[in-house]
């Protein structure tokens, strides 16, 4: 659950980046390839996973799979704040810039 | 266990690649300032850093993972399965065979993203000569 809650994650930051194409001001482009590089791993340890459990691995018991999509939820939810924080050190628009520059002339 | 500290490591040096690169791409940049040919490439370090968004993003993301799982501790060593010996011989060997994929795969990857967008540079380069 873990794994498709990033990839679908992955896939929706891609496509608002594709939208915005070649002008990237809200820098989704690297919460795409963020996204992107934690659904690569998580597949390479599903597929670790695989080869351990076989069959079982697609037979998860429901309080794991509830778990494993409140852990997915999470997952996407330090993303966006990382990419959050990271937009606002950047500051593409000046917002900040200006409003500091501002109280610093009065 | 701590798979996630491979790519995490392999973050840390592409970083300091990424960062010693564009420096020098900078100074070249200076260098030809008063060219009349300009030609648009996405510079190395900036492709690296594609591979640094992936690596630095996918390694927290995991860690969250792991806090998540209880094997991430706010405690010296930090991560449980440091404590016991036996356990510490199968982290280590998570390391090395997950750790080492996860990052492999990444990096294989962003590798196939560089070879695409060289190629896509080229063609838009042949074809900007052929205009002209």
């Amino acid at each position: 659950m873990t794994l498709l809650i990033s990839v679908f994650a992955a896939i929706i930051a891609t496509i608002v980046w594709y939208k915005n194409a070649p002008k990237d001001e809200w820098n989704t482009g690297m919460l795409a390839l963020m996204y992107w590089g934690a659904s690569l791993m998580w597949m390479c340890d599903a597929i670790f996973e695989y080869a351990e459990l076989k069959d079982e691995f697609f037979n998860p018991a429901v309080a794991d799979m509830i778990n494993d999509s409140f852990l997915g939820l999470t997952v996407v939810a330090l993303g966006l704040v990382i990419w959050l924080v990271a937009l606002l050190v950047k500051d593409p628009k000046g917002v900040l810039k200006a409003k500091f520059q501002t109280k610093k002339i009065n | 266990m701590a798979c996630f500290i491979v790519p995490a490591t392999e973050a840390i040096v592409t970083t300091i690649a990424a960062k010693v690169l564009a420096k020098k791409e900078m100074n070249t940049e200076i260098h030809h300032e008063g060219s009349s040919e300009i030609i648009e490439k996405t510079g190395f370090s900036r492709k690296l850093n594609w591979l640094n968004n992936m690596l630095w993003g996918g390694s927290a993301l995991l860690a969250l993972e792991h806090v998540w799982h209880g094997e991430v501790v706010p405690w010296f060593p930090f991560l449980t399965a440091a404590a016991d010996a036996a356990d510490r011989a199968e982290m280590f060997h998570e390391m090395a065979t997950v750790g080492v994929s996860m990052a492999a795969l990444v990096t294989v990857t962003w590798g196939i993203m560089v070879l695409v967008s060289s190629r896509l540079e080229k063609r838009a380069t042949k074809t900007a000569t052929q205009k002209n």
